[in-house]
């Protein structure tokens, strides 16, 4: 068998792991070997990749230079990416996700411009063979130039929108509000011709590298004013779209450079990520080309909210809710983003372990969307050490409210709106939401009755069995926590 | 001339490696799909609690572009190309190794504490 056999026996391998790895992903308990398994098989490609002919060749004509350069630059990324993992605190995860799924996106636009380097000077250097192969590639329309403009383009728009989705979830001040500008569709549209324009120049003129890099500057443009205008609760759409495109820009390096194990990998990573998009846009009801375009709710205002809220609001002490947490024999918590806000995940563990010395069943009701990512409640939870068989999801805890003595809603709104099932004309209205209304009571920590990432008045917060307790999240759940401990 | 040296170029190209470019990309192209296939067919079956993980590990994955800079920086073609190649390391790395650290932090903690 020659070595690129034996190769490409190691690339299948590695496929097989990744494929193993997904599948083992859909248990809790199976999962943490599933992403072994998924690192073992990225082990085994990297290797076999320093065994690739261009690299052996390379090494007999430079010597060891190859090698110092692959060694060092594979251990200073992996430091540093180990250091980034292992320090950022767990509930940064978002950010995190975003801020490394940029670089993958970064990668593959080197890689494809690095190959397009390479292969120019090829076509004019003294090998024969090399020079043939590199001069069909460069020739216009073929798979290695059109690969190559699909790997500037989805790779930059990758690591901008990355960038940005950062910036948004760290909260940093100047990304903070989402940009509204009237105009932006406009400038979206002038930007997405140019880079049609700009793709089949690339496609058509390979060799002309500054076209690549063109192509490359405007997508990154893109990228940012893609992301610029998605408001903090589409933010998991975002996360879950930016990761398909990492696959995607991963795969499309695999056309260039003819390499089924990121073309295999890539398109693993493009799916997940499209059936996230899928259900969290499902999870909102709401189009991904309302996701991307829209703005939910940002022109409206909503005079209505006085005539909801007039008179009917009911506010309870922190002794008052006490009390009736005393007498409840099931109770729900439901977190939405607030709670990781507030970091009050401990705190709630803390309200849920006391209220069951007493007795008393607690379970958590998960919205899909509730977060910045998806399944992040269920992670910032699992850190304050909540089993997660207490973690029930939306349509398998919905028929259990009537039965329910109290939910607690800590930082969530517009997952608990039951405007989405009543009023027709509501812009949430066929959102899934988690029916809490239909507990015996209803109580609602909150800063104050400031509208959600919706922008409309939630009738639950006026309903005659919801009371609601006016703190910050953590504050009020500690609290909570003292005054059922005297009781 | 040139016109007509292009296409044979092509031709002696494509006979150098043994394969035409049109089936070269169809192979691939078969690859891609039947992979997207078994990627929607295997995700759909993980439920949400573990979307997180699932979002950082398959992230993890995304960085296996750093197998296209492994090759095109060991090349060593061009000074140019090689540091391109070499940056793309250092960021697919990152991408990796950080990815898979953090899905297994993010794990860790859905497994009950040992006392």
């Amino acid at each position: 068998m020659s070595s690129q056999a034996w190769i490409n026996l190691a690339y299948l391998v590695a496929s097989m792991l990744f494929i193993v790895a997904f599948k083992l992903m859909t248990g809790p308990r199976t999962a943490v070997r599933g992403n072994i398994l998924g690192s073992i098989g990225m082990a085994i490609a990297i290797l076999a990749a320093c065994f690739e002919k261009p690299v052996l060749d390379s090494i007999s004509t430079n010597g060891p230079w190859p090698i110092v350069l692959l060694t060092f630059g594979a251990i200073v990324g992996g430091v540093i990416g180990a250091i980034m993992a292992l320090r950022y605190p767990m509930t940064g995860m978002p950010q995190m996700v975003a801020l490394l799924n940029g670089f993958g996106g970064a990668a593959s636009v080197l890689v494809a411009g690095a190959e397009l380097a390479s292969a120019l000077t090829a076509s004019r250097g003294t090998d024969p063979v090399a020079q043939l192969s590199a001069q069909a590639n460069l020739s216009p329309w073929t798979q290695f130039a059109i690969a190559t403009a699909f790997t500037g383009f989805i790779g930059a728009v990758t690591f901008w929108g990355s960038l940005v989705a950062f910036a948004k979830l760290e909260e940093l001040a100047s990304f903070k509000k989402a940009w509204t500008d009237p105009r932006r569709h406009l400038i979206n549209l002038g930007l997405a011709i140019t880079l049609l324009l700009l793709f089949a120049a690339v496609c058509a003129n390979p060799h002309w590298t500054i076209l690549y890099w063109l192509l490359v500057a405007v997508a990154s443009v893109l990228g940012c004013t893609l992301t610029l205008p998605i408001g903090g609760a589409d933010m998991p759409v975002v996360i879950c779209l930016l990761n398909s495109y990492s696959g995607l820009a991963a795969a499309a390096a695999g056309f260039v450079i003819d390499n089924s194990v990121l073309v295999i990998a890539g398109s693993l990573v493009g799916a997940s990520g499209l059936i996230l998009t899928a259900i969290m846009c499902r999870a909102m009801n709401r189009s991904l080309v309302g996701v991307l375009f829209g703005g939910l709710g940002t022109t409206q205002v909503n005079s209505s909210s006085d005539d909801i809220y007039s008179g009917k609001v009911k506010s309870a002490s922190v002794e008052e809710i006490a009390m009736i947490l005393e007498g409840a024999s099931r109770v729900v918590i439901v977190p939405g983003y607030g709670l990781a806000v507030a970091q009050a995940q401990h705190a709630v563990r803390e309200l849920a372990t006391q209220l069951e010395k007493r007795g008393t069943t607690v379970e958590y009701a998960i919205h899909p969307v509730a977060g910045r990512m998806p399944g992040h409640m269920n992670v910032l939870l699992a850190e304050a050490d909540v089993p997660y068989e207490k973690l029930r999801e939306m349509d398998d805890i919905n028929p259990t409210f009537p039965e329910t003595d109290v939910a607690i809603v800590i930082g969530a709104n517009d997952v608990v709106n039951p405007a989405a099932r009543t009023d027709p004309k509501s812009p949430i209205a066929g959102m899934p939401i988690l029916d809490v209304d239909k507990a015996r009571t209803v109580i609602v920590i909150k800063r104050s009755l400031s509208p959600g990432f919706a922008g409309i008045p939630n009738p639950l917060f006026a309903a005659d069995n919801t009371l609601m307790y006016f703190a910050d999240g953590k504050k009020a759940v500690l609290d909570l926590v003292a005054a059922v401990q005297k009781g | 001339m040139n016109c007509l040296l292009s296409p044979m170029l092509l031709l002696a190209n494509a006979t150098a490696l043994g394969e035409d470019p049109a089936s070269r990309f169809i192979r691939l192209l078969t690859v891609f799909l039947l992979a997207m296939w078994v990627g929607f067919e295997v995700i759909t079956k993980v439920p949400p609690r573990l979307h997180t993980p699932l979002t950082s590990g398959s992230n993890a994955i995304s960085g296996i572009t750093v197998v296209g800079a492994i090759i095109v920086t060991g090349e060593m073609a061009t000074g140019f190309g090689t540091f391109l190649g070499f940056l793309a390391i250092l960021l697919a790395m990152i991408n990796v190794v950080g990815g898979f650290v953090v899905t297994h932090r993010m794990l860790q903690m859905f497994h009950p504490k040992k006392k």
